[in-house]
């Protein structure tokens, strides 16, 4: 397409991506249909066994990443190495430079502020895992991030490479211009958004809401269960201590007693699986929210960049020549920036869609396991005295 | 009377056979306790029930304005049912406090007897939701349930059913209370009550009787905490019911903004909907289960109070038998001129002079139909505790067996509850995760 030789690969903030990828939004298109099933699925990551390292300065944890993958780039079939949370964030903010109006999965935050829990806790290293194992995942699934020379590097290198290959990214000042175009571009703001990214926009603040409510009434219900919990737990006890008053009451108090106490079991890993499976993904979908609401404003920026440069190619009179290459740079680097964003946006629907419906779907599955596992034992105990009964013939069954 | 009558019938649900045990439960009309039929023959000839409950207001001993809640009471002959006619009921109003009185006439006539107790007078270990307003509907129909259930307590027992002001207590709604007084019973009410409120110390109780009374202690220390325990567990899973019902809500804001996910969203978040309604049903049955437990809670207070009677009819046994002794001791040292117990008169009549022949003469007179007196009393005392420890454990041993068939019934009708709660459980969900799956 004749956009190959003319795009400029210079982003707004001074970096450039891979310029040996095919950059044209229509190729960048072609690319979002491609259809992946586990046929053609190239690429497994998993991320498993934390460790705790103790140094002079701090404690931290790494966790083990390894790779299989029939992919030519890759020098061989089989990776692991170790890498820590900063590591992943460092790729995290790689993706997000390179491609500013992408969607990049979000990482579990770095602290838990709210019923803080202690950083090495195991429940919280274990929850952590599973999220930073989506993390890498959703990026290996992705066409465009899958390809990154970063990711390739995160998921190959030694611990020394990638410290000196962290070394390389676009300096500290550079980034600080960044940020400081960014708010030119943003207080400037933008004139004339595309319907469809108002609606985009209106769609994530509605988004947005309604996660944050599920997360909250999520929350809540394990709250709840706990305090029930806690209640039902003195139930069982009161049960055996009567069944220590009575003769011929002691068999089924006791029995009843030894009911209570294994659905308390059952609540209590209810309550968990709550906990570690349907409350992280909703909170991933949170902070997807804020992603999308980023990614949104960066491609605003953009756009506003574009808006101002044209304006000032209307009313400056010198150097009209650079300014004229500059918008042209602009307006290309829109439409780019427009087409990624709208096909990522398909994209990310699709897999929010599933890995909601797949999250509740799990959650229900296993309240009818609960319920189902708290009925066999009631249900016991009515076959247990009715044996009972008719055993020592004492109750007139007649 | 025909032998071929048929069984009494106790207004209740009927007694399960070996395969529907979980199906009779499940009928969820409000119904009196089960009980273990008893052929005593006022239910042979009647049938008994508490059919309605009305709030009245009238004027006061004191002329002040209250409202009251008075039940009727039904009593239907037998035969009359089972002939296929179904004849008008006879039918009076009873208030609460009449019951009450009926229960302490019986308490104290019969104090050889547990007698049933009645449902509580004010609601107590209350979940939240549970209204502790004794006007409020609900409790009203429990305690309408509770009453007909003492009621045919007493009808079943083989001694209490035969009491004339039992059975006009049913049947004549005018001039009973006046009957009841007549018996003159109030009085041995107030000394009943201080005496079972006094401290004294038994020498030599009935050891069944004072094991008997432990059990009391324990049954009713026990079933309080469980009904504490379980009041609080009540309003605890409560809780995680209703905030399903959020659920509901955000599905249906969020099923508005979506395309694909719409249907399968709204038609999830209206089984979040009924999961959370569910809840009161359930908690609903659990109150008729606590109800139960309460019962037996009184029962228990019924048990100590017949113990505690043992222990006085002992007391005073043992009184009056060392009264005797002490008096015959007196005679002894009278006759023999010794002195082994101190009296003030002894230490007087030292300091002041003997007595002389004939005042002694009438001392040992006097204190010699003391002593016959004393016999005599101890005598029937005697015969008192016996007859009382005799037909008190008769009692008791009913009782016994009662209480242990009601509880495992109860137990068991807890677990009926407990499953039926599961089912509903994984219907709700079941169908969510339907809807879930095509979201």
């Amino acid at each position: 397409s004749h956009f190959q030789k003319n795009v400029d690969t210079t982003l707004t903030d001074g970096s450039s991506f891979n310029a040996s990828m095919q950059t044209s939004p229509a190729s960048m298109i072609n690319q979002y249909k491609f259809e992946e099933d586990a046929d053609t699925k190239d690429i497994f990551v998993t991320v498993d066994n934390p460790e705790s390292h103790v140094t002079a300065i701090e404690t931290y944890i790494t966790y083990r990443v390894m790779t299989k993958t029939t992919r030519s780039e890759f020098d061989s079939s089989e990776f692991e190495v170790r890498r820590r949370y900063q590591d992943f964030l460092w790729l995290k903010g790689r993706l997000e430079e390179a491609h500013p109006t992408l969607i990049v999965h979000p990482l579990p935050e770095k602290f838990v502020v709210k019923g803080m829990v202690e950083r090495f806790n195991e429940d919280f290293i274990e929850t952590r895992r599973r999220a930073l194992h989506r993390f890498l995942n959703k990026i290996a699934e992705h066409p465009i991030f899958s390809s990154s020379e970063d990711f390739k590097i995160f998921l190959t290198a030694a611990s020394g490479e990638l410290t000196s290959h962290k070394k390389q990214g676009p300096g500290f000042l550079s980034r600080m211009g960044d940020t400081v175009k960014a708010v030119a571009a943003a207080v400037r703001g933008v004139r004339n958004r595309p319907q469809e990214f108002t609606e985009m926009q209106e769609y994530v603040e509605a988004f947005s809401q309604k996660i944050i409510s599920l997360d909250k009434v999520t929350q809540r219900i394990v709250r709840e269960q706990k305090e029930y919990l806690e209640e039902l737990k003195e139930c069982g006890p009161t049960y055996a201590l009567w069944s220590q008053s009575e003769e011929e009451l002691a068999e089924p108090l006791k029995n009843v007693a030894g009911c209570v106490d294994r659905c308390c079991k059952e609540t209590e890993e209810q309550v968990k699986n709550l906990s570690d499976h349907l409350i992280p993904v909703l909170h991933e979908y949170v902070l997807c929210a804020d992603t999308l609401k980023a990614v949104l404003r960066r491609r605003d920026n953009i756009q506003a960049d574009f808006e101002a440069k044209t304006e000032a190619l209307a009313t400056k009179k010198a150097n009209r020549d650079t300014m004229r290459d500059d918008l042209d740079k602009a307006e290309d680097r829109l439409e780019w920036a427009n087409n990624a964003l709208k096909s990522d946006w398909t994209r990310w629907q699709k897999v929010m869609r599933t890995d909601l419906r797949s999250a509740f779907v799990d959650t229900a599955e296993r309240n009818v396991s609960y319920y189902e596992k708290c009925l066999a034992v009631w249900e016991s105990f009515l076959h247990s005295q009715r044996t009972d009964a008719e055993g020592n013939g004492k109750v007139d069954f007649s | 009377k025909q032998d071929a009558s048929p069984p009494p019938r106790v207004p209740c649900k009927p007694m399960p056979t070996k395969n529907n045990l979980l199906d009779s439960r499940q009928t969820k009309e409000k119904r009196s306790f089960c009980m273990v039929e008893k052929g005593t023959s006022l239910l042979k000839k009647m049938e008994i029930s508490v059919a309605e409950a009305e709030k009245r207001t009238g004027k006061n001993a004191v002329n002040m304005q209250e409202t009251y809640t008075v039940y009727l009471i039904e009593t239907r002959p037998v035969d009359a049912a089972s002939e296929g006619t179904n004849p008008v009921p006879d039918s009076l109003w009873r208030r609460y406090s009449e019951f009450e009185l009926l229960r302490n006439y019986l308490l104290v006539t019969y104090p050889f007897l547990v007698v049933p107790p009645l449902p509580e007078k004010r609601a107590e270990f209350v979940w939240h939701k549970l209204s502790a307003d004794n006007m409020d509907p609900d409790f009203v129909e429990r305690r309408r349930v509770g009453l007909e259930n003492f009621l045919l307590r007493v009808a079943s027992h083989p001694d209490l059913s035969s009491d004339k002001i039992f059975y006009s207590f049913l049947t004549e709604e005018n001039g009973w209370k006046e009957t009841v007084f007549e018996t003159g019973f109030q009085a041995k009410a107030d000394s009943r009550l201080k005496a079972l409120n006094a401290t004294f110390r038994v020498k030599n109780p009935d050891k069944r009787f004072a094991e008997m009374k432990h059990y009391g202690d324990e049954l009713q220390s026990v079933i309080s905490q469980l009904l504490r325990v379980r009041a609080r567990a009540a309003d605890r899973l409560y809780g995680v019911y209703k905030v399903h019902g959020n659920y509901g809500r955000v599905f249906s804001e969020w099923s508005a903004i979506e395309k694909e996910m719409g249907d399968g969203l709204q038609s999830a978040g209206h089984h979040m909907d009924a999961y959370a309604a569910s809840v009161d049903d359930i908690l609903e049955e659990e109150e008729h289960y606590a109800d139960q437990l309460k019962e037996y809670l009184f029962y228990a207070d019924a048990l100590r109070a017949v113990c505690r009677k043992h222990e006085l009819t002992q007391y005073e046994l043992e009184m009056a038998a060392q009264d005797l002794t002490s008096k015959k001791q007196q005679r002894e040292e009278l006759a023999t001129g010794t002195i082994r117990t101190f009296s003030l008169k002894g230490v007087t009549s030292k300091l002041f002079g003997q007595e002389t022949p004939e005042q002694r003469e009438a001392k040992l007179k006097m204190l010699e139909t003391q002593i016959e007196e004393g016999e005599e009393l101890v005598k029937e005392r005697n015969a008192e505790c016996e007859e009382f420890v005799k037909s008190a454990w008769v009692d008791i041993e009913r009782f016994k067996e009662q209480k242990d068939h009601d509880l495992r019934e109860a137990l068991i009708s807890y677990a009926i509850m407990q499953i039926s709660m599961c089912k509903k459980g994984i219907q709700v969900w079941n169908n969510a995760k339907e809807c879930f799956s095509k979201m």
